[in-house]
């Protein structure tokens, strides 16, 4: 820029000359800035995408990994994962697993950050405490959640006797009914950390001194909370419920590990039924892969609904 | 600042290609040149403790005797088809696979491997089941160094203060469960979790009742789902079968909470090291007095894929040698199998007396794959969502049954 002043005299001519020399140039340095980007999209979100679609669209079985021969059946595999009668009951398991997980993950990491925002003794300890659900590898936690669920010598059931919660064990993992409540749960145990986390950094960004004056003006603690907390941490609350969202719909590894989609089927979701379909006995990738681009899609849907509300957030913020 | 900008666009492209470069990674040279290759890899599943130690005796033993290097990779049991499907699309196979029985016909039928006869393996002297269990499309593609089945083992202590004798029929089984349940503990133990291992527990009742994988809702698979439906029902299991895989049954069993367990012999090995725990094996009770039982014959087995001629040739050297008299020995010794060939099996008994009722069941045990080959894996499917759809009390036997034998029907 400097080099360019120092030389007034220059004639006009070369100077538009320059200058689209200048901005081709910056196309191209866009341009390479954007390559790396496109290319890890392109190569580790597109090309496994297009396989997976590709896949769902054939007889996809075990002699196709090495033979590389898949014939072409169209929509087949959508429609035998659609007729067969555990659909109905994988997707009103997901349902439930993700509202029932999402819901009370929310609600207890929000009082949970609530409660951690006041500055208190061994306050940062106690909150870096609660993380280790979230650091502990979620296979450790549900091998021992497993235990802890046993019917006969698992301690929750010991511990509802000795509180007189309950009179007889709870079948937490052998009866269909209470299986799925009980790999809820574990989800809500490892889910809080995450919500907690964000939602704590999002009251911390509220200006304190909007509560002084929602003070001075008469505000009692829940009108604090209901017309100065909630409101503004709503962009927060967007971002946690989207990611928990997509998270919750995907889960895999908990219910594999705490009861491998029994009993009976009983917690069998999207996504430990694709697995099933895929590696179960069946060997039907086609059919797992048709079941999987079903999630994808729908995590997709709400990811456009949670970029439409955002943008509109932002633009409420402009004006 | 238009160097800047020309740096900038220079490292940003080598990234994009390196990215590139590293995503594709280096694909494999594959020379022949007629020699046995120096080094070969290896795929297996002992991943616990005491089977990885003894898996890896073996192995040290035959690198030492071939002088081939030996590269092993262990991964857990529910990963090794998805691994092998996932090297055999990459043209990565290992060079030597250990795998369970009844996959092997999965694997075979992906035409990955290569029949053992090729390289001169013999076949002679093992056991009919376990040859056929390796058998594809009439070429043996598998042998196993060692086999197992499953047994009743009992708590001698818990069994002698009830004043039970060690079960023989099913009759005798449900009395003596359901005399040795109470207070928290429970009489049996056994694994019906919704996969493979829930099948394989579960057949040595249904083929011994003489029911076929070929009808799975015919009157003797329901008697036979029946029976062991009764035996959670009356209290003499705990509903947790349900969920309880082998390792945990045998967990339950050690930490005498069952005074009997539905399990395989590998798991002498693990007894043997508890202190103050004295066991008694007896096979698994026959529905009556006088017959065989007939369990489903266990086991990995040795395969070799076609991963080029040298490393082919090298990795049968291994295999041959893992199949050598004193090696099998060895090893079904470390890790309580039985010998795959009658010969050493006989002899193995006779020294192992523990043993004993392993050796005579495997005489008559059945391969899962032998009738129904490449489809045994979704009637095994099939067969554990009835096992866990009856236990848990969501069907009838009958229902869970025949909705087993429509769901197989179907496709």
């Amino acid at each position: 820029m400097t080099v360019v002043a120092q030389r007034p005299a220059e004639t006009a001519a070369p100077v538009p000359r320059r200058r689209r020399r200048g901005t081709g140039r910056q196309r191209w340095v866009a341009l390479a800035f954007l390559v790396p980007v496109l290319a890890y999209v392109v190569l580790f979100f597109g090309y496994p995408l297009v396989n997976n679609v590709s896949m769902s669209l054939r007889d996809y079985t075990v002699r196709s990994f090495y033979t590389g021969e898949a014939p072409f059946v169209g929509w087949e595999n959508y429609a035998a994962v659609l007729r067969d009668p555990l659909f109905t009951e994988a997707v009103v398991n997901t349902v439930v697993f993700t509202v029932g997980s999402i819901a009370f993950q929310f609600g207890i990491g929000l009082a949970l950050a609530l409660f951690f925002a006041g500055r208190f003794p061994a306050g940062g300890l106690l909150r870096s405490l609660l993380l280790l659900p979230w650091l502990l590898p979620l296979v450790v936690s549900g091998a021992v959640w497993r235990w802890m669920l046993d019917q006969d010598h698992g301690v929750i059931n010991a511990a509802l006797r000795a509180v007189g919660l309950a009179d007889g064990p709870t079948p937490w993992l052998t009866d269909p009914g209470w299986a799925l409540p009980a790999v809820i749960i574990v989800n809500i145990w490892i889910g809080i950390p995450f919500n907690l986390v964000i939602l704590h950094g999002g009251l911390r960004a509220i200006p304190q001194s909007l509560y002084e004056a929602a003070a001075l003006d008469g505000a009692g603690p829940w009108q604090r909370f209901r017309h100065v907390t909630w409101p503004l941490l709503r962009p927060v609350t967007a971002v946690v419920l989207m990611l928990g969202l997509v998270y919750t719909i995907k889960v895999f590894d908990v219910i594999m590990v705490v009861t491998g989609g029994g009993p009976a089927n009983a917690t069998q979701t999207l996504t430990t039924w694709s697995y099933h379909l895929s590696f179960g006995g069946g060997f039907a990738f086609g059919e797992g892969a048709a079941v999987s681009n079903l999630l994808v899609l729908v995590a997709t849907v709400f990811g456009l609904f949670y970029l439409r509300s955002a943008r509109s957030s932002i633009a409420e913020a402009g004006t | 600042m238009s160097r800047v900008a020309r740096h900038l666009v220079l490292g940003s492209v080598a990234a994009t290609a390196m990215l590139v470069v590293t995503a594709c990674g280096p694909s494999p040279a594959t020379e022949s040149s007629g020699e046995p290759a120096g080094e070969i890899s290896e795929l297996d599943y002992y991943a616990d403790q005491q089977g990885s130690r003894a898996w890896q005796q073996i192995l040290d033993t035959c690198s030492r005797e071939t002088g081939i290097t030996i590269n092993r990779q262990t991964v857990p049991t529910d990963q090794m088809l998805p691994k092998i499907l996932k090297d055999a699309s990459s043209r990565t196979l290992p060079d030597l696979v250990f795998t369970d029985n009844p996959t092997l016909q999965q694997i075979a039928s992906t035409g990955a491997l290569t029949p053992l006869t090729d390289y001169g393996i013999s076949i002679d002297g093992y056991y009919d089941s376990i040859i056929k269990a390796g058998t594809y499309e009439g070429e043996v593609y598998g042998l196993a160094p060692g086999v197992n089945g499953l047994a009743l083992i009992y708590n001698e202590k818990l069994l002698a203060e009830a004043g039970v004798e060690p079960p023989r029929t099913w009759q005798d089984l449900a009395t003596a469960a359901r005399k040795l349940s109470g207070g928290g503990k429970y009489g049996l133990a056994f694994s019906a979790i919704p996969s493979e291992e829930g099948t394989w527990q579960f057949l040595p009742f249904f083929w011994s009742n003489g029911a076929e994988l070929s009808a799975l809702d015919s009157p003797e698979a329901v008697e036979a789902l029946r029976f062991v439906t009764e035996l959670v029902d009356s209290g003499a299991a705990s509903k947790s079968v349900l969920n309880w895989n082998q390792n945990d049954v045998a967990d339950q069993f050690v930490a005498g909470n069952a005074a009997m367990m539905i399990n395989g012999s590998w798991n002498l090995a693990r007894l043997d090291e508890e202190q103050g725990l004295d066991y008694g094996v007896v096979p698994v009770p026959a529905p009556e007095a006088g017959t065989d039982p007939v369990v489903a014959l266990g086991g990995e087995v040795g395969a070799i894929p076609a991963t080029g001629a040298d490393r082919q040739q090298a990795a049968a050297e291994v295999l041959k040698c893992i199949l050598a008299e004193e090696n099998m020995l060895a090893w079904d010794t470390a890790h309580a199998y039985v010998p795959s060939r009658k010969a050493t099996a006989e002899k193995f008994a006779r020294d192992n007396p523990a043993m004993r009722p392993f050796v005579t069941e495997v005489e008559t045990a059945r391969s899962r794959t032998a009738e129904l080959g490449e489809r045994y894996p979704k009637v095994s499917q099939a067969l554990a969502t009835a096992l866990q759809a009856a236990l848990a009390g969501e069907r009838s036997p009958q229902e869970a049954l025949a909705a087993a034998q429509r769901e197989v029907g179907r496709s």
